[in-house]
């Protein structure tokens, strides 16, 4: 396949890369593939892009002593080229106190994570699913832009003590605004076969989300009740997560978790794991470290259970590593994020709401204080006011400053539907107080 | 090269392209990352290849590749070809237009006095484990970290108007930052900026002026003082910024926005759009008479500095904000024809495999009269904020809210209290329009900032921005519950 190396060839150049090393220890990351994007706005294709290619890195190791290179050819002499830069720098460095070896291997579970019908998927393929979208959008006087990617990736990690871990996959995004100058909607379509993804439903979502959101008219900030739908609630958890739940965050005490784990945090319907297996979401059977994917259920009822290990925050606790290594040493990270269903519809939470705001997504959130994960950012795309069990009216988007802690935490209704955002798969949720510190102009 | 290039051109052209260029880029970087008296990293990167970028019936169309062979520069032409083919498929009526450039034959190099690749890895260690030895000498200090980087970047351009521009860029930076936590409060502080220091487009001896040795001590003392500083007070005040925040507050609400793609709707799915619509260029009042704002690719050692941009555009400088009034945008050949225009030069690739989009060069708030002193003694109630810890703004750039590092109180015209948690909100134009004491050229800085994220799929651009310290009257500050 083109753009692709295979599991045989990528294997075959790590073993060589492994052989040619002078280091006690080496390990080899091969990553790469094709991807494709086909971008538009103002309801025409503005930006057309095609990329392939792949990089190569080498970790050296005498004793404690470790050296990095990478290329992005990889062409016999460049190959040769990084193994050699990785041993100078080798030998240049200081020991690493901090150092706790590789892993060894470990047998690797099978996942299908690659589709042909994504990766043949062509640009006139993506020129029709964007069509869909732009003729929807300007039948109603609305522009679109967006964009649809598909690619395909391949991973290999390969070490001196015997991981050989290979893996290829597919993913397919397609995603819209349909926006007038008084209001705009968002959807999207996430997917690892291209096949799952229907443009019309994409296009009909953000239509009548565009539609609705027409002249949205100002509410003051203040503590409102809200209904957040799943991309919101993603983005959230993610902020959760990032710090949180990493066990070497949680041993420099730089964790809310910091000696609180086996508390009970969050409500009892707040449950959620990290699966790399599951196909719901985009499996990876392995982590950077070449470690098998682990279940880890970091919260289970509202009780902080589980932490997220990769090799060297597990070794320094006498434990396995779970698989969430990555290869640069910034410590442990979650790449396949669930929550539980609960058992309400957004409908009944609309029904359910006195007075509150129905957010469509967030833009731009960052956090603004770890400990207590603190997030601020701005909604987008579809904001409405919801009054007496009914959505009245779309209004200008606000600024939001809350603890994610507060949110999981004090939820009191959760979807029966789960939505694939980003990487994770996450219902929508309500909950009874959300602080909005501000307003924008539209 | 230009057997290659022309291949590409050729190939393209007979294909019926009306217009195509070729990048060829060769990239280097080092870097050293330590952490807590360990050297985390040490490594080499490299990458080299090829992108053509072609106009076909009024459509763009782009494919990259890293085998530099004349087989491949062949087949990624007609790739590309075939890219704008699909993407005339879904046309506006109007084609895409280039507003013209003169074809040149160029070499341009950035100036570099000390090759920071000539640097041996043991003395870059070394700075950098004594910087982390200084910073740790406080034991409330749980982290300690640093690092050095440098980028060596060979670029070829050619069109099929004629430009052949060779460049060589070489960009240098560094950073320190310790972070402290106790009973459930945690800090950073961090020198010279945070997100990993501070860049520019020259070499070593942009590190030696850093002094890092000198400020680490401070800054592992500030890390832990402000674990037990005030919390900073929910009130409107007026607000003093350090120049390294104001980059921040220049990049978000007047960098971006200013940006001709975003006006044209062309980023809305991701980063958004812009409120500077078109009909407000020569009109709106974006700040108070005291704000001039340039955006100036021709500065020596800017980090957003260059030669000629990715389209063979030459660096220029642009008057965006005078006099408080909005004048020029950054724009690339096509968005520039839209109203026009000819281009401002702001076309910039991440790397081989990207297509160039709008960006910002080094985008400066110009010196006023004022020194900081003067400033702060003509300050009856307010607060210093210095160096930015987090950022927030909607996608037409109007709401934002940035938190600080570190900020003071000030009263009666002198610096009090430490405060932690700071942070600030307003609205982009009445934030601006409020400013009223702008710093001289005495107390003018020019940052670096290596980590501007913008496109699909995503590029990392390096930007910079001029600016000194400044004063804004009733502002927002203290967001959020705090207790
Ligand atoms: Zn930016």
């Amino acid at each position: 396949m083109r753009g692709l190396l295979g599991k045989d060839e990528a294997l075959k150049m790590a073993g060589r890369v492994i052989d040619a090393s002078p280091g006690d220890m080496t390990e080899v990351l091969i990553r790469g593939g094709v991807s494709r994007l086909t971008r538009f706005s103002d309801n025409y294709i503005h930006q057309n892009v095609s990329d392939s290619g792949h990089s190569l890195t080498v970790k050296v190791i005498f004793g404690k002593k470790i050296g990095t290179a990478s290329t992005n050819s990889l062409d016999e002499d460049a190959v040769k080229d990084a193994i050699e830069a990785a041993t100078r720098v080798a030998e240049l460095q200081k020991p690493n106190e901090d150092f706790e070896g590789i892993p060894g291997p470990e047998p690797i579970p099978e996942v299908n994570t690659f589709f042909d019908s994504t990766y043949e998927f062509s640009p006139l393929d993506r020129a029709m699913g964007v069509k869909a979208i732009t003729e929807r959008a300007a039948a109603k006087g609305f522009k679109a832009a967006g964009a649809y990617s598909t690619g395909a990736s391949e991973l290999c990690i390969a070490n001196s003590l015997g991981v050989r871990a290979y893996n290829r996959s597919t993913q397919a995004h397609l995603r819209t605004v349909v926006m007038s100058d008084t209001g705009s909607g968002y959807a999207d379509a996430l997917a690892t076969d291209v096949k799952d993804i229907d443009p019309g439903l994409v296009a009909r979502t953000a239509v009548e989300k565009c539609e609705a959101s027409q002249n949205p008219q100002v509410v003051p900030a203040g503590e409102y009740e809200v209904i957040l739908e799943p991309r919101a609630v993603a983005d959230l958890l993610s902020y959760l997560v990032r710090g949180g739940f990493s066990a070497s965050a949680v041993r420099e005490g730089r964790s809310f978790l910091a000696g609180r784990l086996g508390e009970k945090i969050f409500t009892d319907l707040f449950s959620f794991w990290d699966d790399g297996l599951d196909p719901r979401g985009f499996p990876m059977p392995f982590d950077l470290e070449g470690v098998p994917k682990e279940k880890v259920i970091m919260v289970d009822k509202g009780v902080a259970k589980g932490l997220l290990y990769d090799w060297k925050s597990a070794k320094k606790e006498g434990k396995r590593s779970t698989g969430h290594g990555g290869f640069g040493g910034w410590g442990p990270m979650a790449a396949n994020l669930f929550m539980a269903p609960g058992d309400s519809t957004v409908e009944e939470m609309i029904k359910n709401t006195k007075r509150g705001i129905l957010v469509t997504r967030f833009h731009y959130t960052n956090m603004a204080h770890p400990m207590k994960v603190l997030v601020t950012g701005m909604t987008r795309d579809g904001t409405f006011l919801v009054e007496d069990g009914k959505v009245t009216k779309p209004v200008k988007n606000f600024r939001f400053t809350e603890s994610a802690l507060k949110v999981f935490g004090t939820m009191d209704m959760v979807g029966k539907e789960l939505h694939r955002s980003g990487r994770s798969v996450v219902p929508a949720i309500h909950v009874p107080a959300f602080t909005f510190t501000g307003v924008t102009e539209f | 090269m230009r057997d290659l290039t022309s291949v590409a051109l050729d190939v393209a052209k007979k294909l019926g392209a009306s217009y195509a260029d070729i990048r060829v880029v060769d990239k280097k970087q080092e870097s050293v990352r330590t952490r807590n008296g360990n050297v985390e990293s040490l490594g080499s990167s490299r990458s080299k290849g090829f992108g053509v970028r072609v106009l076909y019936d009024g459509a763009w169309g782009f494919s990259s590749s890293a085998r530099i062979t004349e087989d491949e520069v062949r087949r990624v032409a007609e790739e590309a070809v075939s890219i704008a083919k699909a993407s005339a498929t879904v046309k506006r009526e109007k084609d895409v237009e280039l507003a013209p450039v003169k074809p040149v034959t160029a070499k341009w190099k950035s100036e570099c006095k000390i090759d920071p690749f000539s640097v041996k890895a043991e003395d870059k260690i070394a700075l950098l484990l004594e910087a982390d030895r200084l910073m740790r000498q406080n034991k409330g200090v749980r982290v300690a970290s640093g690092n050095i980087s440098s980028l060596r970047e060979d670029k070829v351009f050619a069109s099929t108007e004629g430009s052949y521009i060779e460049q060589v860029k070489t960009e240098t930076g560094a950073g320190i930052d310790a972070m402290a936590a106790d009973k459930g409060e945690l800090q950073r502080r961090s020198y010279p900026t945070s997100a990993g220091g501070d860049f520019a487009s020259r070499g070593w001896e942009f590190v030696e002026d850093m002094r890092l040795l000198d400020h680490a001590e401070r800054v592992g003392n500030e890390a832990v003082a402000l674990l037990t500083a005030k919390q900073c007070p929910q009130v409107v005040t007026d607000l003093v910024l350090d120049s390294s925040q104001l980059t921040l507050q220049i990049h978000e609400s007047c960098g971006h926005p200013i940006e001709l793609d975003r006006v044209f709707g062309q980023e809305a799915s991701y980063a958004g759009t812009s409120f500077l619509t078109p009909e407000k260029q020569g009109t709106f009042q974006y700040g108070s008479p005291d704000v001039n704002i340039v955006a100036d690719a021709t500065i020596e050692g800017g980090l957003g500095s260059f030669g000629f941009d990715d389209e063979g555009v030459p660096a220029q400088r642009t008057t965006i904000v005078d006099k408080g009034i909005f004048k020029n945008y950054l724009s690339s050949r096509d968005t520039a024809a839209e109203l026009g225009e000819t281009s401002s030069g702001a076309m910039r690739a991440d790397s081989w495999s990207r297509i160039p989009i709008i960006r910002m060069t080094n985008i400066n708030l110009e010196p006023g009269d004022w020194t900081l002193d003067e400033i702060i003694k003509d300050t009856k109630e307010g607060i210093l904020m210095e160096t930015n810890k987090s950022w927030s703004i909607d996608d037409k750039r109007l709401n934002f809210q940035f938190g600080v590092e570190m900020a003071y109180e000030i009263k009666d015209g002198s610096i009090g209290d430490m405060l932690k948690n700071a942070n600030y909100t307003g609205i982009t134009y009445e934030f601006w329009r409020s400013c009223d004491a702008v710093a001289n050229k005495d107390e003018w800085r020019l940052w670096g900032v290596p980590n501007c994220g913008k496109g699909e799929p995503g590029q990392v651009a390096h930007v910079g921005h001029g600016s000194a310290p400044a004063r804004f009257r009733g502002v927002k500050v203290g967001v959020g519950k705090w207790q």
